[in-house]
Parts: C-alpha cells; structure tokens; sequence
C-alpha cells in the first residue's frame, strides 16, 4: 500500500488536519443542501439573503453561534457537560480516518478498518447520552436513554450487515474490500440479492445511527423539547449539530467504500468516485428526512429486533454458503 | 504496528486543539449576561418541577442486556468471517451451528416478550 506521505507521525498530522478541515467544510455547505433542499420539499425558497442563493448563509450561522451566550444550567454536571460536545464531534470525525477516498490516501490503512469505523460509529451514542444526564433536565435524560436504547439496539443489524462483505473479501481492511470491488464485482451486486439487501438493512440501520428522520425519537420536538442537548446553547449546540451531519457523511461514505465500489469508477478519478457515491447517498438521507414520518419507540424497537437483527442473521449465513459453494 | 494506529491517535490531537480553539473563541465572542432564571432547566416554559428526578422504564435496562447478547456473538462473527475462506466446510458447518443457535436465543427472547416495548 504506497502513501503519498511516507512518514507516518506526519501522514496522520496532514491527514487529521485534512480531514477535520474538509469535513467540517463539507458539513456547513451541507447544512445550506439540507435547508435549500427541505425548502425545495415544503414549496418555499429556504435561505436567500446572505450571498447569492443564500450560499454564504452556514458562514452567517457560524458567527451567529460565536456571537450567543454559553449557558451552563443549575445542577448540571459541568466537567461532564463541557467534556460531551468535543467528544462526540471527535468520535465522528475519528472514524473517517479508516474511509478509504482514493488509493494510496486514506488517514491510516488499518488492517482492521471496518471493526474500527464501527467501533466507533457505536460509541457515539455514549457522549450524546452523557449530555442528557449531565444536563440535569429530565427531557434530556429521557432523550439520551432513548438515544442508547436506538443506538445499541441498531448496532448489532449493522455490525451484522457489514459481515457480509467481510465474508465476500476475506479482510477487514477498508481498502482491501474496495480493491477487491474494483477487481471483482461491487457488493451490492455480489452476492446477488444478498448484497443488495445487506446494502439496504446497512443504510437503514446508518440512518438509525445517526438519529435522522424516521429514526430520530431520542428528540423528537413535540415531546422532548430537543432531546439530550436541550440545555446547550451556542457553539456547543454547534458541535452537536455538526457531529450529527459529520456521522451522516461518514456512514455515507462507509456504506459506499462497503457496498457500491468506493473510489472505483469509469473515466472520472478515483476520488471524484468516492465523493460522488457518498454525495448521491447523502442526498437520499435528505430525501428520506424530509418525506417520512417519525417512528415511535415501540415500533423502532419492534423493527430492529423483530425484522432486521433475524434478516441479517440469515444475510451472514447466505453470504457464507454463497462463497462457498460459488467461491 | 503502531505506525497504522497513529493516524487516528493524532486525529483526537486534532480534534482536541480544534475543540479547545472554537470553545476559546467563544468564551471571547460570546455574550455573557448570566441571571439565575437562565439557569433552570428548560420544560419549555413552564414551572420546572424537579431537575431529573425520574424514575426510567426498566425497558431500557432489558434493551442493554439484549445489546450485549447479541454484540458480543457479533464481536465472535468477524474473525471468522475473515478466515473464511481458509476454514472451507467446517467453518460453514460451524457457523450454521452458531448463528442457529443465536437465532434459538432471539426465539426463546422474543417468546419471552422480551422483545416488546409496551405490554
């Protein structure tokens, strides 16, 4: 595996910098997407006065958010407050260390990388509900339980569903299960049927993960005001809200690198491919936020545990007779 | 070894220097006008009756205890699935064994009622 950079020590510094800088760049113009595109889905304009088509409109949001006032409640926990913010901006960008975006260039090549990027993928459900305890609110404690509930719960489809090109390749490297896409078939093709429907159960439990629309009961507005980060204001409300997206993307690109061929494409550069792939998938996350209803808790539980943990088990072993028998 | 874990040891370095410098920032920008009515824990405006004094259904406690189950069966799946291929038949046979008698458990939870939020 040849890197740009050989060093390591300084791989990773250029890398990590790389990354936080092009993410979070990613996430503010991707906060301008979503309101233009919910706009676009209500019939109305979304936001048009700062810069043209309001495209200057996440800068504006920015200085907004430096601008207020940083609100720590009575009682609340306050190391654990201040500590939660960070944390969960940092386990959402950690795992876009593992995405493979082009060959040669990927943060670090871990020969574990799908454990890792899941790993952590499953942490992030911890800071958020430290938030809610932490902020002494019951609607937040409310929504940080039922944040771990959805969590944990969606974890073990998606651990499941990622099984399945690790059965195909043989390796737990992100950039092994790209390469043998590129040289073989895409995975959401191969195992035919499987693959496609590991795909979907995987994109499904992605949005689950990242507590977007139908899955987004720990804060739902009606009932939990804003759920675990109730209490937070200006810029800590920032992060949470830019971790948020930060997953989305990340869980996006994952699921490309996993199922759709990652950087692997005709005419176009390799890491045109993987932008595009990961951008097509974020604008169907859009797409689905703005046109479903929320589930409520029983039913979210009763489709993970009841649908989609006993439909990936019977993936898992599908994928292990398929290559089997056809190799 | 190490060399493949740094990246993403550095990327909580980077994080870090990141978080620190917005919350810098912030805390220079910021407004600070503080009155002790701000400091209530929201109920959306009415009258908070107690901070977070609780009590959760015990439906949360069940769902970690189904988590660990099935995650830690989850965690046995991937070094097998990475060896695979090495294994060949008794690998397969294997699994149909484990992943059968996961399956059982799910059963035997959802049976149980374990599975249902509301009764």
């Amino acid at each position: 595996m040849g890197h740009l950079i050989a060093n390591a020590w300084l791989r990773g510094l250029v890398h990590g910098a790389l990354l936080i800088t092009v993410l979070m760049t990613a996430v503010a113009w991707i906060s301008w997407f979503e309101r233009k595109f919910a706009a676009r889905v209500q019939s109305r304009l979304g936001p048009t006065m700062v810069g043209p088509a309001g495209l200057l409109q996440p800068i504006a949001d920015a200085f907004k958010m430096f601008q207020k006032e940083d609100i720590i409640p009575r009682g609340a926990d306050s190391l654990l407050f201040r500590l939660a913010p960070p944390l969960t901006l940092f386990l959402s960008l950690a795992t876009a260390a593992v995405l493979p975006i082009m060959p040669g260039m990927l943060a670090s090549d871990l020969d574990i990388g799908v454990l890792y990027a899941l790993a952590f993928s499953g942490l992030l459900a911890f800071p958020i509900w430290v938030a809610g305890w932490s902020s002494a609110n019951k609607y937040a404690l409310l929504g940080g339980m039922r944040m771990v509930a959805q969590g944990i719960s969606y974890e073990i489809p998606m651990v499941l569903c990622a099984l399945v090109p690790v059965v195909v390749t043989g390796s737990l490297s992100l950039s092994e299960i790209v390469k043998y896409q590129a040289a073989h078939h895409w995975l959401v093709f191969w195992p035919p049927g499987i693959g496609v429907i590991a795909f979907v159960l995987f994109f499904t439990t992605a949005l689950a993960e990242s507590n977007r629309i139908p899955f987004d009961i720990p804060e739902a507005e009606s009932e939990l005001v804003a759920g675990p980060t109730t209490e937070y204001t200006a810029i800590r409300f920032g992060l949470f809200a830019s971790a948020e997206y930060a997953h989305s993307v990340v869980s996006c690109a994952l699921a490309s690198a996993l199922f759709l061929g990652g950087w692997d494409g005709p005419v176009l550069p390799p890491s045109v491919w993987m932008l595009l792939k990961t951008a097509a998938l974020f604008v169907i996350v859009t797409w689905v936020r703005w046109s479903l209803l929320r589930l409520r808790s029983d039913q979210l539980m009763a489709l993970c545990w009841k649908y989609l943990v006993p439909v990936s088990l019977a993936l898992v072993l599908g994928a292990g007779a398929w290559v089997y028998v056809v190799g | 070894m190490l060399s493949t874990y740094l990246p993403a040891l550095l990327m909580l370095v980077v994080a870090t220097v990141f978080a620190v410098g917005i919350f810098t920032l912030t805390s220079v920008l910021g407004t600070k006008h503080m009155t002790p009515e701000k400091a209530i824990p929201y109920e959306s405006g009415s009258e908070s009756d107690g901070a977070n004094q609780i009590r959760l259904s015990v439906k949360f406690y069940l769902t970690a205890i189904l988590f660990v189950v099935f995650d830690i069966e989850a965690v046995f799946l991937y070094p097998w699935a990475s060896i695979f291929r090495q294994l060949g038949w008794f690998g397969l046979v294997e699994m149909f064994a484990f992943i059968g008698s996961l399956a059982i458990t799910l059963l035997y939870a959802w049976k149980k009622g374990a599975l249902e939020w509301e009764k």
